[in-house]
């Protein structure tokens, strides 16, 4: 019987049934960041318990780092108070932790892949919705509250039900200037931004074969800003070359032995899929948010929903409060919307490719005036790697500001924040109602290249008109 | 571990409506600048029922009439974004047992079982009927069965329902699983054993 990948990893990581029909699933992989780990070290301690696998828990710390001054103490006495108890709970436990000294601190969902511990096959879980990015390997990752972290912690398990699978195709070829960000835009534009409940989602066709692990990395990211708690791309040679020679990635011998098990791992053709999506990719655009959240997105070339053509009610009142929030005219075109603060990074957009293809046609050019624009590198392992190639300079030249590694303005739990009702072109994942610091901060998400179309010319643009992308 | 067996909850209701409510929203991020989940009550919903001076803006939560309310209602896809646990953890400690909404984003769900709050979804349309209930007696007292998959307010009853996994684990008291858990560790071992990544 054919099987598909999430059954079969499923299956080998389920310990056993519990009374409630959820499964004991083992979680081989676990990661851990200074935000949602300390309580669940505190209820360890409560209850004089142990972690059970240490070798398999690994700490590094993102949500609360300045990215404009490395010296500690922090600043903020808070901030400062986390970074200290996770490293006092990573000595206590034993626990490997990628501190800022390491030169491997990052955020959590880009240091696991660079290191190589991110493996096909395996199941991770973090207290982090984002941990879907780790799917990209053809892991089954997903993110976990407090308490299941303890339990993870506790035990290396977690109780948990088994999910759906929805096979999304996309098929043909992207246009040129179109990203691995605009197609998951695109995907939970289509799909709703709950449309993937109960379901892990299997990403593939053509434009997925074709996608380096980065870009895989970015649509597995947002999986769950479409409802779905695990996003997953079978892996494949593109993979196993991302892979070698990767600090935790098995050596020698050991190494044919993993990638014989990797390519078994991967879904059986003909398998069953609860549900399957086909989207053609010559329909997708460079797509931009205009509202509060993630599903709430248009192609930069269409105008701005008008409430007046809303099919429901519902639809009605969900596109006047997000117009209301976001101060934008009801049916006017998002190009040409003055932008104040233009945001590159994140665990969606934060990776040396998102630089790289930035850089190649920033090169030259100059943020507008009055715009506030910063990069900001993913892990210290990306910000290495882009001064080594230069990129760095090319975006100092333009006029971003470069920073030192860290989640930065996706969230802003550290000093990178909107201001009052600032308007932010963002490489980031969420466009929720204060998300970026400000009770009234505006974010519309986009692709980096978009972000740098905004950048310089100010306002939401059409990158492939201010880069001539495609070469026309 | 004995837990208490959740398989009702009385109290008074509130509704905060809308749909995708985002744990964002329900506590912003930098309320999460904290080693303990101790006093995140006052922050739940605190951007939309503060101003930025810290005066109160217009919202149910802040009205004296709904003080004291246990049961939150609210519309679909509730607590969706982040898998943060300081959401149910602020809405536990403002005061709430237990929420009936449209439909709750997955984690979100997961976390509030752990703690013991029942998730219950119905109709929209039942919904706004309990809600105009509160709103013509705010001390009208509701009853969610969590077992029996109802919610009754004076002489009326709707259906509600909760997933399978979130009901038995609450009407029999293991909504917290870490004693399951522990149990079954020699198991856990002997698989991990199998998996050649957690043994190297």
């Amino acid at each position: 019987m054919p099987k598909s990948l999430f059954e079969k990893v499923w299956s080998a990581h389920a310990v056993r049934e519990l009374a409630n029909g959820q499964t004991q699933l083992l979680v081989g992989t676990h990661l851990i960041h200074e935000v949602t780990s300390p309580q669940a070290f505190g209820m360890l301690r409560d209850l004089g318990l142990k972690v059970a696998f240490p070798h398999r828990t690994f700490a590094t710390v993102d949500h609360i780092v300045p990215t404009d001054r490395f010296a500690e103490p922090f600043l903020d006495p808070l901030a400062d108070a986390m970074i200290k108890e996770l490293r006092k709970n990573c000595q206590e436990f034993g626990l490997t932790f990628f501190d800022r000294g390491t030169g491997k601190q990052g955020i959590v969902h880009i240091v696991g892949p660079e290191q190589g511990i991110t493996q096909p096959g395996t199941t991770i879980a973090c207290g982090d919705s984002h941990t879907s990015t780790h799917g990209a390997f053809g892991a089954i990752a997903f993110g976990i509250g407090t308490t299941q972290i303890r339990d993870v912690l506790a035990t290396q398990t977690m109780a948990l039900g088994r999910l759906k699978v929805r096979r999304i195709n996309v098929h043909g070829r992207l246009r040129p200037g179109v990203y691995a960000k605009d197609v998951i835009l695109h995907l939970i534009r289509t799909l709703g931004v709950n449309g993937g409940t109960g379901f892990a989602y299997e990403y593939g066709g053509e434009v997925f074969d074709r996608f380096t692990m980065e870009e895989r990395m970015t649509v597995c990211n947002m999986s769950i800003e479409g409802g779905a708690r695990a996003g997953y791309v079978n892996p494949d040679e593109t993979t196993f070359a991302y892979l070698k020679g990767r600090p935790y990635a098995p050596k020698g011998a050991a190494w044919d032995a993993a990638v014989a098990r990797w390519k078994g791992v991967a879904s059986d053709p003909g398998c069953r899929y609860d549900d399957v999506v086909t989207i053609d990719a010559a329909e997708i655009a460079p797509t931009v948010t205009w509202g509060i959240n993630p599903g709430q997105g248009i192609a930069i070339t269409e105008n701005v929903p008008d409430p007046k053509g809303a099919r429901s009610a519902d639809e009605k009142a969900s596109v006047e409060e997000a117009l209301a929030y976001m101060k934008l005219p009801p049916g006017a075109p998002i190009k040409g919307t003055r932008i104040d603060v233009a945001f590159l990074g994140s665990c969606t957009n934060g990776r040396l490719s998102d630089f790289q293809e930035v850089a190649r046609f920033l090169k030259g050019r100059r943020v507008a005036a009055g715009v506030k624009a910063i990069a900001v590198p993913g892990s210290q392992g990306v910000g290495r790697l882009c001064a080594e190639l230069g990129i760095d300079r090319i975006f100092r030249e333009a006029g971003f500001e470069w920073r030192e590694a860290g989640c930065s303005m996706c969230l802003a739990m550290n000093p990178d924040k909107l201001v009052g009702d600032q308007l932010c072109a963002s490489s980031s994942n969420r466009n929720f109602k204060g998300r970026q610091g400000s009770p009234t901060g505006r974010t519309l998400l986009m692709s980096p290249l978009m972000v740098a179309a905004a950048a310089v010319t100010g306002a939401v643009a059409d990158a492939r008109e201010v880069f001539a992308v495609g070469g026309n | 571990m004995a837990l208490p067996k959740i398989t009702q909850v009385s109290g008074r209701g509130v509704s905060v409506p809308g749909n995708d409510i985002d744990t964002d929203r329900i506590i912003p991020a930098r309320f999460m600048k904290c080693v303990t989940f101790d006093g995140l009550g006052e922050f739940l919903f605190y951007d939309v029922r503060k101003h930025a001076d810290g005066s109160d803006r217009p919202h149910p939560l802040n009205e004296p009439r709904f003080r004291g309310a246990t049961i939150l209602l609210s519309g679909d896809n509730f607590g969706c974004g982040s898998s943060r646990e300081h959401a149910p953890q602020a809405i536990q400690k403002f005061g709430f047992r237990a929420i009936v909404a449209e439909g709750f984003a997955e984690i979100f769900f997961g976390n509030c079982t752990t703690l013991g709050i029942p998730c219950l979804t119905a109709a929209r349309a039942d919904i706004a009927r309990i809600a105009a209930a509160i709103e013509a007696d705010p001390q009208r007292e509701l009853t969610l069965d969590v077992a029996g998959g109802a919610i009754r307010f004076g002489s009326q009853s709707v259906p509600a329902a909760i997933r399978e996994s979130g009901r038995d684990a609450l009407i029999n008291g293991r909504w917290d699983p870490i004693g399951e858990l522990l149990e079954a560790l020699p198991a856990v071992r002997s698989r991990a054993a199998t998996l050649p990544y957690l043994s190297a």
